[in-house]
């Protein structure tokens, strides 16, 4: 059977990481296609064909699309759902924003955070902040779910799917855009790095949280944080790491100054290294930490900046 | 202009989930439950707007078994103006699923007439993050979904959400439907004497069947494990010999 794929265009660019792993998660499902929406949207049809195991894209280029509200482009999506027994997407705040809308227009369920793909009606996702891996069987004839990137390999290059044009739906115009805040970075994207750094409440300041950050670029790692330090300003809000944050899986995670509550722990835990940094001995970072240093981190984490 | 704001009665986010040894689910017997997080950020944030004089009236509805009724007394104690139950489950294993849920909604919205929908952004058990998004779809509204700053004004809501890159700002027009991020505002803790007022605030029951939904789900529980455990790590004395481990993982 086959299956739609919302890839995930930001400004007209894919992310190609995001729609990548999506694309390896679902292509046991069926044919893949590939829908690119946006204002600009082409280039990023053009890269999403590139990716291997994508048999077709569909580009829809259209100012409806443009940052992706979620009326006109679920509307989209609904229209296009015809031949599609799968539709699935990158679980992003783009498609978390859109896909339940889809699902609810179809009228069947949306399985969310898709872990682990077992058959075409069979999937795994976590609930309970993690701390619990749920298997359901959706009874519905058509699947709407969004992947949890974090759990697949990304799907490499070498596709070269035909690139096709799909009809623009009509445009429901209950909601325009008027700006966006980006929080501009020459780092590693959060989900996508193979190393993190993440800072805590125990930075005690923004200026401080720059250690975090010298550490991080030493590592070429990403930038994350704690709950606790986004609310205190250290740290933007994109960089929470955890249940309600982004949930990332890299080789390398390096928790300084973070507790470890269950509702970060949800968001990292299934790192391949973790280390953690912290002063009180008994945190509970450190029962799930490969590698753990009890210490001063103001002391500790320049110590490591000039020794890696 | 009333505002309907959906709450959920879950575990309560500082207790560890179990999950049971025959698989079937998450072990919620004798376990501490409470207002989904997300859900008081709701309720607080159309209080405000009452406040403000920007609405006339707040009801809150929660859909699930009849303790949730102490779910709806915490939003009344915290100013909400009146609340609706509907039971749709005898057993708290029970979850009821979005889809469900948000069918139940939008009958209660027509019934209410609400100008503004504010829910949480998910449930911190089923974690979700869909019943906003769908009942928006049901009823034809538009959604503007991880609030962290609502201004209703006129004819529209202008929300700012919380999306991967930093924030963007929307507006939308009303009738619509909010859902609350972590960052749009501290809910305020109820005061003994508004818990007992809370006691004699209206609450309505009604049963899904009532409202001609039906509940079942569409996504059949296989199981429930536990995720895979990590081995136990190791307490390094120094950074030196933390550098020399990363190393040997080959992770630096």
């Amino acid at each position: 059977m086959a299956v739609l794929l919302l890839g995930e265009v930001t400004n007209g660019v894919l992310n190609r990481d995001a729609t990548a792993k999506a694309v390896k998660a679902v292509a046991p499902l069926g044919e893949v296609t590939v829908l690119c929406a946006g204002a600009s949207a082409r280039d990023a049809a053009a890269e999403a064909a590139s990716i291997a195991g994508v048999a077709k894209v569909l580009v829809a280029e259209d100012a409806r699309y443009g940052h992706r509200l979620a009326e006109p482009t679920a509307a989209l999506l609904a229209s296009l759902a015809g031949e599609y027994e799968h539709i699935a997407a990158p679980a992003t705040t783009d498609a978390k924003n859109v896909m339940p809308r889809v699902a609810a227009m179809l009228d069947v369920m949306v399985i969310p955070e898709v872990s682990k793909v077992i058959d075409a009606a069979t999937f795994e996702r976590p609930v309970y902040a993690g701390n619990a891996i749920q298997t359901v069987r959706s009874r519905d004839a058509r699947k709407v779910l969004t992947i949890r990137t974090a759990s697949f390999e990304a799907a490499g290059p070498g596709g070269s799917a035909p690139v096709a044009e799909a009809t623009p739906a009509a445009d429901p115009a209950l909601s325009q855009w008027l700006g966006d805040e980006v929080a501009a970075s020459d780092r590693p994207e959060l989900t996508s790095a193979r190393r993190v750094v993440s800072g805590g409440r125990a930075l005690g300041s923004k200026e401080q949280f720059a250690l975090i950050e010298a550490l991080a670029d030493k590592l070429g790692a990403a930038v994350g944080a704690s709950r606790a330090a986004v609310d205190s300003g250290y740290a933007p809000n994109d960089w929470q790491v955890g249940q309600t944050g982004k949930v990332v899986a890299p080789e390398l995670y390096v928790a300084v100054g973070i507790s470890g509550a269950i509702q970060h722990l949800a968001g990292m835990k299934d790192s391949k290294v973790i280390v953690a940094i912290n002063k009180d001995e008994e945190a509970p970072i450190f029962q799930i930490a490969d590698y753990g240093l009890v210490g001063d981190l103001f002391q500790l984490v320049p110590e490591m900046t000039g020794k890696v | 202009m009333k505002i309907l704001v959906p709450v959920k009665r879950v575990i309560d986010y500082n207790v560890k989930a179990r999950v049971r040894a025959d698989g079937s689910g998450v072990d919620l017997s004798n376990v501490k439950m409470s207002m989904n997080p997300f859900d008081e950020i709701a309720v607080e944030e159309a209080i405000r707007l009452k406040e403000r004089g920007a609405a006339s009236e707040v009801i809150v509805v929660s859909v699930g078994v009849r303790q949730a009724a102490e779910t709806l007394r915490t939003a009344l104690a915290m100013g909400a103006d009146r609340a609706i139950l509907v039971v749709a489950a005898d057993d708290v294993h029970q979850d009821i699923e979005p889809l469900a849920v948000a069918k139940i909604l939008k009958a209660v919205v027509d019934q209410e007439q609400p100008r503004l929908v504010i829910a949480g952004k998910q449930a911190i058990d089923n974690d979700m993050n869909a019943t906003g998004q769908m009942l928006a779809a049901l009823l034809g509204w538009g959604q503007a979904t991880f609030a962290s700053k609502l201004e209703v004004e006129g004819e529209v809501a202008r929300v700012t959400r919380e999306v991967d890159g930093g924030l963007q700002t929307i507006e939308v027009r009303l009738p619509a439907i909010v859902t609350a991020d972590l960052r749009l505002n501290e809910p305020r803790y109820a005061s003994l004497p508004n818990i007992m007022k809370a006691k004699k605030k209206p609450l309505e029951e009604k049963t899904a069947a009532d409202l001609g939904v039906d509940v079942s789900p569409r996504l059949e529980v296989v199981g429930v494990r536990e995720p895979e455990g990590r081995s136990a790590g190791i307490k390094v004395g120094s950074v030196d010999e933390l550098v020399t481990k990363l190393k040997e993982a080959g992770v630096i």
